[in-house]
């Protein structure tokens, strides 16, 4: 299935397991979203469980987080990642916080859907990577599928937390995997090993690393989009490289990262986000201090340029093949 | 440079020039105080609505200003809510009961006790009144100046004072400023600094009660400064949206800090009225007047649990003393308000009532006042042998990094390490 087929189905499983579970956000309802991940469920599950919203972020989150205090578990979401932010004041300072300010009297399982990444067009206000802004607050998850098999079994794990999840979906994947190359015909999951999901319940646990490609040259970091643009760019350039998709920024797999880079030596961090204080700068700094005495080439970042997300300009600034390409020759020239 | 001017400045034009409007309170440190312009009508010139009145019927209660207790002190008008003497009496009790709380732990602050405090001197009937008329099962998501919810549903007043020191026995492990309680089996959510962030809570708690066919509801508090913020209507767009059963108040007490409050809009109409464009019904409520406070808080609840969706209060009162032990009210406002604030003083009022009406008597009022602070001196007492702030007897270094995640992550395990390292070495045993 696709990945939107497979959040859907997340989403589809868990209402049916647990009538906690609550869906809304705009155009989520009757529609079922303007991407299609929350289609049939309010038929199937009437609308007290799937219900569109007014066109208000924080009040969306705001009220979300009363239906998680009341002892609900509400899956809002947010139209698109660029939209969150008039919401940011309800997460950062509410959703983050009740457990640690209340001791746990109160708690907020809460799971933000929000899709987000470049490459579909979009323009500056539908096309922005805001990860880090999520994994500086503490007290909040951030979450970040690259395939159906993952969204799926992330979601559902996201849903059975117990502490806030910021769900993030890389939209340039919703329909296929994007390996980068945006001239090409675009391709569907119909064939990746990735995308043979059971249909039933299962779980991806938060904060577990995994290793799409092993090797031994390098290390690439990537999560969402970017895991499959790094993947067929070591494929092409004939290097043993460890590709590992996060999945999950907060919690970190940091043993698996450590254990790749003392292997390999090298290390290539990619994001689309922009470059100044993106998370690409903490995963950096995590491997230097970590790993420094293995490494023998400097730490590279790829990452979007930093500039707001430019509509006719999108594959210039897109950190595609060529920009790490050349990123892994400088690596592997040291 | 595009060679664009964007510096301001005229136009070339010679239409009038704009003028821009900066509000201004009528009265300022040294000037006299004339209330005049304040409209208070009878007690009985509001006649109480069915509950199940539609909203546009009721939409003069926005303007006006919803009375029992008359100029004699005597409860009047179809607001009357026709209290029982031992109610009116708890009330009285637990408003006394605040204000004690208050004075003794304003003064902690200021012998080093504690960091912070904020009293609601003055605004006592707000937050006790609306309690009272409330289910002890319905859901409060308050501000930072209703305390007397959790005075009047028996909140153990050690523990508050616990967590105004921050010291060993506070429940919420020294992490939250002090009067930032939070108390779920009290139904009192917890507190936030930020403002109106708890509308859109209460909102969505409400909902989820309805959803569920729950017959609890939620309330919640803010003051009139913050009505300014998004969250204030976001709450209200949810609740008039989805019907929810919520009581959404809004405590005019004149003052945000030190504007008064037209910078929140009060030159143009009340604060009641900003329920009028959302279609519920806005009460405007004389909010020293406990007895009017417990009528509208019944009217609006009973209106939620008939399924007949939220109500927006204004409870009309007047911040006596200072924002908090951080402000000094008398560099910006005439000293003469608040001896001169023409609805009185809530304890005041409900005594006299209560004495009028021959239930009470001063001997009784002195002995009771003597009672609730003597209640409070012990809790205090009590309260600090478990320590005060910075005194040492405070929580242990690991309880910072608990309740961050339910699970503690590697990233926090290692940082609550080091914090245990670095405590050895600052303060060795």
């Amino acid at each position: 299935m696709s990945m939107i087929q497979a959040l859907n189905s997340a989403l589809d499983v868990m209402m049916a397991r647990d009538d906690r579970v609550v869906v809304l956000g705009e155009d989520v309802g009757y529609f079922g979203g303007v991407f299609r991940v929350t289609a049939g469920l309010q038929t199937k599950f009437g609308k007290q469980r799937c219900f569109d919203t007014p066109i208000t972020e924080c009040g969306i989150i705001g009220a979300a987080i009363g239906m998680a205090a009341y002892g609900l578990r509400p899956v809002p979401e947010i139209q698109f990642a660029d939209y969150i932010y008039p919401g940011l004041d309800q997460i950062i300072s509410e959703a983050a916080r009740i457990r640690y300010r209340s001791a746990a009297d109160f708690i907020c399982p809460l799971t933000i859907r929000v899709p987000f990444g470049g490459g579909i067009f979009g323009g500056q206000t539908h096309s922005q990577s805001p990860e880090s802004l999520f994994t500086h607050v503490t007290g909040i998850k951030t979450v970040i599928p690259s395939n159906p098999h993952d969204a799926k079994g992330l979601l559902i794990a996201a849903m059975e937390d117990n502490d806030p999840v910021i769900f993030m979906e890389p939209k340039r994947c919703y329909n296929g995997p994007f390996d980068g190359y945006y001239d090409r015909p675009a391709k569907s999951w119909a064939d990746h090993p990735d995308a043979d999901v059971d249909e039933g319940y299962f779980r991806v646990p938060l904060g577990q690393a995994r290793i799409v490609r092993e090797g031994g040259d390098l290390t690439i970091l990537a999560y969402g989009t970017m895991v499959h643009v790094a993947h067929k760019v070591i494929d092409e350039h004939g290097i043993d490289g460890e590709l590992i998709d996060l999945r999950s920024l907060v919690p970190l797999d940091i043993a698996t990262i450590e254990a790749s880079v003392r292997k390999t030596g090298r290390c290539l961090i990619v994001h689309e986000a922009t470059r100044t204080s993106g998370f690409g700068a903490e995963l950096s700094a995590l491997v230097q201090e970590r790993c420094f005495y293995h490494l023998e080439a400097p730490i590279e970042r790829v990452t979007g340029f930093d500039t707001p997300y430019p509509h006719s300009l999108e594959w210039s600034y897109f950190p595609g093949p060529i920009r790490i390409g050349e990123a892994l020759d400088r690596l592997m020239r040291e | 440079m595009n060679g664009r001017d964007n510096t301001g400045g005229t136009s070339g034009s010679n239409k009038p020039g704009l003028t821009l409007h900066i509000p201004e309170p009528p009265f300022r440190p040294g000037d006299p105080v004339d209330y005049s312009y304040l409209e208070i009508p009878r007690p009985d010139a509001i006649a109480r609505p069915d509950e199940t009145a539609a909203a546009r019927s009721m939409v003069d209660l926005a303007y006006g200003l919803i009375r029992v207790l008359d100029d004699d002190n005597r409860a009047v008008g179809s607001w009357n809510p026709h209290l029982d003497d031992t109610t009116l009496l708890r009330m009285l009790r637990t408003m006394a009961l605040q204000r004690a709380f208050d004075d003794r732990l304003f003064r902690a602050q200021r012998q080093g006790k504690t960091s912070f405090y904020m009293k609601a001197t003055g605004e006592e009937a707000v937050a006790i009144g609306a309690t009272f008329a409330l289910d002890r099962e319905d859901m409060c998501f308050p501000s930072y100046r209703q305390q007397g919810i959790l005075f009047a549903r028996d909140y153990p007043i050690v523990q508050m004072i616990n967590q105004i020191y921050s010291n060993r026995l506070d429940p919420l492990f020294g992490r939250q400023l002090p009067i930032m309680y939070s108390a779920r089996a009290y139904g009192f959510f917890t507190l936030s600094g930020n403002l109106t962030t708890q509308y859109p809570q209460a909102a969505g708690w409400a909902m989820a009660s309805a959803s569920k066919g729950d017959s609890r509801i939620a309330a919640t508090w803010c003051g009139e400064g913050s009505t300014s913020e998004g969250d204030f209507h976001n709450g209200l767009t949810f609740g008039a949206v989805y019907n929810a059963p919520c009581i959404f108040n809004v405590v005019n007490n004149q003052y945000a800090i030190s504007s008064y409050s037209g910078f929140a809009g009060s030159e143009r109409t009340t604060f009641a009225a900003r329920a009028i464009g959302y279609g519920i019904p806005g009460l405007r409520v004389d909010g020293n007047d406990i007895l009017a406070v417990y009528a509208a808080t019944n009217w609006a609840a009973n209106r939620a649990r008939l399924n007949l969706g939220p109500t927006l209060l204004e409870l009309f009162t007047y911040r006596a003393e200072a924002h908090s032990t951080s402000d000094d009210p008398s560099a910006y406002r005439s000293a003469q308000e608040r001896q001169e604030w023409p609805l009185g003083d809530p304890i005041t009022r409900l005594k006299r009532h209560c004495i009028d009406k021959g239930i009470w008597d001063i001997a009784r009022q002195e002995a009771m006042d003597l009672e609730v602070a003597q209640e409070v001196q012990a809790a205090q007492k009590e309260a600090e042998q478990n320590g005060i702030l910075g005194h040492g007897l405070h929580q242990p270094d690991q309880t910072m990094f608990q309740d961050v995640y339910e699970e503690m992550p590697w990233h926090l395990r290692e940082q609550s390490e080091q914090a245990i390292r670095e405590r050895a070495l600052k303060w060795p045993e």
